[in-house]
């Protein structure tokens, strides 16, 4: 009675953990799983077809665990066959090399497939124009250069919905990492490097940047707003930002690329067109050391 | 005279003060003790300068016991901090403390404490498996568990002196270059790495040529146990892979002492070639640290199942197939750098196959449990729960080796949940599965199966409590070393974690009393017939604890578990003319002095006290002279004196 209740509570504490996290999924917006942008939809889609795939060889192990476990305990388990010499047997053993080896072939292709498609560094077709922006990571914010619009944010990304975004990315500081994990996975933010990743917002919509490579002191406020708005809108913002913000050019970077924290959203006017050419170009010709 | 090592650097918030205090008094009052007792000489001839592996095993698993509580400690911090530190609340540690605590957990970790067990149990058993009286260098062994156990001391050192390093465990260039971390932190990040290290790497090499040079009669490669087979696996992986790691480390050195720009990201330098080299070491450290779980489980299953290993041949080919794979699947470490899709695809195909043989192996251990008489003590109990949950972190595992999951996932906390199932479900239970296993033979008394088992579930169920919540937060975007956040959905999650610490805590808890009451009950506990579980292997065969020459005879073998066939057809029975004087090395102090000298060399290059540097190295060459030009290095024990052990043993 006392070992039926405590199975019996077990079971309950298991469901009950089960049901409390289900309800928690359900009720909270979950970027990785509940995604906004083409390509983030897809590498949800891709998690949960090879989540999928692999309780194939995850359950079976659950059961036969537990089921041998209780079937042929010494005490209590009564008159179970007993084999103790038992130790080879071919087909079991081809078994399971052969079926686990089957389902990695299914994932591999899945792989070689998914990996091609979803190529940060390749360009999203779909008929629309692709905005090009600038991101590079600093001690400990982000600078968003916008080169064909003249502008520059610190800390706020905006974009036209439906439109490919070719992200052009790289640091004037230690690496780091960009991610907006509701439009699509990350790729490293390095200084001297220009990593590409491309991206599209499905709707309208506010997500959650970050940095997702520990830089120092400063790397959890390295957030930024990301916001995805109609094309009108987004030219609304623009002229905005042209006309009221302060200018950046590479002296005014001079300034805002000293190390500070949590910094507060800001705009430029963008003097120097090729700012993004001049910082990489930085890390090639040397400065003189002060 | 001092270098850069000015009083700043015992300058530190209230809670390093405390941490640092409370180190220092525990180790003052050791010191009491040991004086009080009048123990000092004892350990000095009996420990410190011992050459044999079971007192150096024993030292290692002590030694990380007590890295274990701190990296512990760390862990309960951290998850403390983000309990809290949401919104306006900045939680209780400051931005550069928590760096600290969090490169300092990974590296006691993985380097103090996984190592450190793992390399205990093989020092212990494996010599005793194969049939020998010690491992083929002695000398060696007891020279890297110095360099093993000074490399720690410098993760204690830096809460009183100086500060750790602040870049995370792999402390990747330019963060951890001159530019950007011009302290002490990396450089006792990278001392107490590479001086274990070699300590590592003399160890692999002892312990292949002990594997293939000193197995008794009859035991071919074939018929050794599988934990032998596995820790030889270990043995090949820390020979190739820690040469990277020295390699890599002496790079970074150099670019931090002399600019020499081999990692820095201007003046030709390439930071991603150190990411690269990191993880082509860091890959094969997983299993460097898994393969001799699994060979524990080996030992573990079948005795406690009463039934022969399921499959020993597929055992064995799959740790092979896991050796060559694990050197050619570290760029999942870092799809997200920026490798070509087809490079990547490559990777996290190869990543992947490495599940087959893991697999393979778990099924073999089910089909072993299959028509068997299972036992269900407390290593048991610990092999359910590693298979439940290392199957999910292998899951996990292999859905990170997708190269387009990975984007988005990689770096957040579903990341640091994959891993620590491993590492918690793989490497820690099968260390405690091996610790209760084998305690009774290298201490003559068990451990209390009651307590186990509560260690065990409070294990169990707190890991699960602390690391779901984790997989979860990984999915809604929250990246690894946070230590403020400010999206107050989160918290909760973060709260559910650090219950979820208290109660791993509590398990702790549990073995620390659990070794508390054997100690004190033993004399109810002993193991007189040194074969308290019914082994099949040969260090069952001699008495608990062995004799100092483990074997008074040594054994002859014509089967796997040669123990388990001897008790079938009769155990032999030896008399006084089978007894020849035994060959044993001696205790020596030079093991000791090169790694303390070695302690004081590195100390000297971190604080630019170049003077105590030279000082020392000329100290380490002059012992390491000493010790070759040393004649009186072994003796004999004679025959009346086995005589004497033996009759004592039979009683």
């Amino acid at each position: 009675m006392k070992k039926a209740f405590k199975i019996a509570l077990s079971i309950l504490l298991i469901l009950g953990g089960v049901a409390l996290s289900a309800l928690y999924i359900i009720n909270n917006k979950i970027p990785v799983l509940n995604p906004e942008g083409m390509i983030a939809i897809k590498e949800r889609d891709l998690i949960v077809t090879a989540s999928l795939l692999m309780l194939i060889v995850v359950i079976p192990v659950f059961i036969f665990t537990w089921y041998f476990a209780w079937r042929y305990r010494e005490k209590g388990g009564g008159e179970s066959k007993y084999t103790p010499d038992w130790e080879h047997n071919y087909i079991a053993e081809y078994c399971w090399w052969g079926v686990p080896f089957i389902i990695i072939l299914v994932l591999s292709i899945l792989t070689w497939k998914s990996t091609h498609a979803l190529n940060p560094f390749k360009p999203i077709e779909n008929g629309t124009k692709p905005i090009r922006i600038q991101a590079v990571a600093l001690q400990w914010k982000w600078l968003f250069i916008y080169p064909e619009d003249g502008i520059a944010t610190m800390n706020y990304v905006q974009f036209p919905e439906k439109t490919p975004i070719n992200f052009e990315i790289t640091a004037d500081a230690p690496m780091n990492s960009f991610w907006i994990p509701a439009l699509g996975g990350q790729i490293y933010a390095m200084p001297s490097m220009r990593s590409r990743l491309h991206l599209i917002a499905n709707e309208v919509g506010e997500y959650r940047g970050r940095s997702a490579n520990y830089s120092g002191k400063g790397f959890a406020g390295m957030t930024f707003k990301a916001v995805s708005s109609s094309e009108t809108d987004f030219k609304t913002w623009v002229n905005q930002v042209r006309n009221s913000g302060k200018s950046l050019g590479m002296k005014q970077y001079e300034a805002i690329v000293k190390p500070s924290e949590n910094d507060p959203v800001s705009y430029y006017r963008l003097t120097d067109s090729d700012l993004f050419e001049q910082i990489l170009a930085n890390y090639l010709i040397p400065k003189k050391e002060k | 005279m001092f270098g850069r090592l000015g009083e700043h650097a015992l300058k530190h918030d209230w809670i390093e003060y405390a941490a640092g205090l409370s180190m220092v008094f525990g180790a003052l009052f050791v010191i009491a003790l040991i004086t009080y007792y009048k123990k000092w000489t004892w350990l000095w001839k009996e420990w410190i300068t011992s050459v044999d592996h079971k007192k150096i095993g024993i030292m290692y698993i002590v030694f990380s016991f007590i890295m274990l509580a701190k990296g512990l400690i760390d862990a309960a911090m951290m998850r403390a901090q983000q309990a809290f530190a949401v919104g306006d609340s900045m939680g209780y540690l400051g931005a550069e403390h928590y760096q600290q605590i969090f490169t300092a957990h990974g590296v006691t970790m993985i380097f103090f404490v996984g190592m450190g067990v793992m390399f205990g149990i093989v020092n212990l058993v494996l010599p005793l498996q194969i049939g020998a009286r010690d491992v083929a260098f002695p000398f060696l062994n007891n020279l890297s568990f110095w360099f093993f156990a000074f490399g720690g001391m410098y993760i204690l050192v830096s809460l009183v002196i100086g500060e750790y390093a602040g870049t995370g465990w792999s402390a990747y260039p330019p963060l951890a270059g001159i530019k950007y971390n011009p302290g002490v932190g990396v450089d006792y990040w990278l001392w107490s790495i590479q001086l274990s290290g070699i300590g590592t790497m003399l160890s692999g090499i002892n312990f292949i040529s002990t594997i293939l040079l000193m197995r008794c009669k009859g035991m071919n490669l074939m018929k050794m146990p599988i934990f032998v087979w596995a820790a030889f696996g270990m043995m090949i992986l820390v020979v190739f892979a820690f040469p990277i790691l020295t390699g890599t480390l002496a790079m970074l050195m150099t670019d931090r002492l002399m600019a020499t720009n081999i990692f820095t990201d201007t003046l030709g330098g390439n930071p991603m070639m150190f990411v690269n080299l990191f993880w082509a070491w860091g890959h094969p450290e997983v299993y460097i640290l898994i393969l001799p779980a699994f060979g524990i489980f080996s030992e573990v299953v079948p005795v406690f199942s009463q039934k022969k290993l399921f499959g020993y041949a597929s055992m064995v080919w799959a740790i092979a197939a896991i050796l060559v794979l694990s050197f050619i699947v570290w760029l999942h470490h870092f799809f997200t750098m920026g490798a070509g899709p087809t490079v990547n695809a490559f990777f996290g195909i190869m990543t992947m196959i490495i599940a087959v043989p893991t697999g393979v192996k778990i099924f073999n251990w089910l089909f072993t449990m299959f028509r068997g008489r299972l036992v269900l003590t407390t290593p048991m109990y610990w092999f359910l729960g590693f298979i439940v949950t290392f199957t999910l972190g292998g899951a996990t595992g292999v859905l990170m080796s997708i190269p387009a999951a990975d984007f988005q996932i990689h770096n957040s906390l579903f990341l640091v949940a994959h891993f620590h199932t491993v590492i918690i479900g793989g490497v820690v239970f099968g260390f405690f599965a091996g610790f209760t296993y084998w305690f009774p033979k290298f201490m003559g008394f068990k451990l209390d199966e009651k307590l186990g088992k509560y260690a065990f579930w409070c294990w169990l169920v707190g890991f699960f409590v602390a690391f779901t919540p984790l997989y979860l937060l990984g999915f809604m975007g929250v990246t690894r070393r946070l230590n403020h956040y400010d999206v107050p959905g989160w918290q909760p999650l973060f709260v559910v974690a650090a219950l979820g610490v208290i109660l791993v805590l509590a398990g702790f808890g549990f073995q620390v009393l659990q070794i508390v009451q054997a100690i004190k009950t033993r004399d109810q506990n002993r193991d007189t017939t040194g074969d308290p579980w019914n082994g099949r292997t040969l260090e069952w065969s001699t008495s608990s604890p062995p004799p100092i020459y483990n074997f008074a005879v040594t054994p002859k073998v014509d089967s796997r578990d040669a123990f388990w066939s001897m008790k079938k057809s009769g155990l032999p029975k030896y008399s006084k003319e089978d007894y020849k004087p035994i060959h044993m090395p001696k205790n020596t102090s030079a093991g000791f002095f090169i790694g303390i000298l070695s302690f004081l060399a590195t100390f000297g290059l971190i604080w630019y006290m170049f003077w105590l540097a030279w000082l020392s190295i000329a100290g380490v060459i002059f012992f390491i002279c000493k010790r070759v030009l040393e004649k009186d290095t072994d003796y004999y024990i004679s025959v009346e004196e086995i005589e004497k052990i033996e009759a004592a043993r039979n009683g």
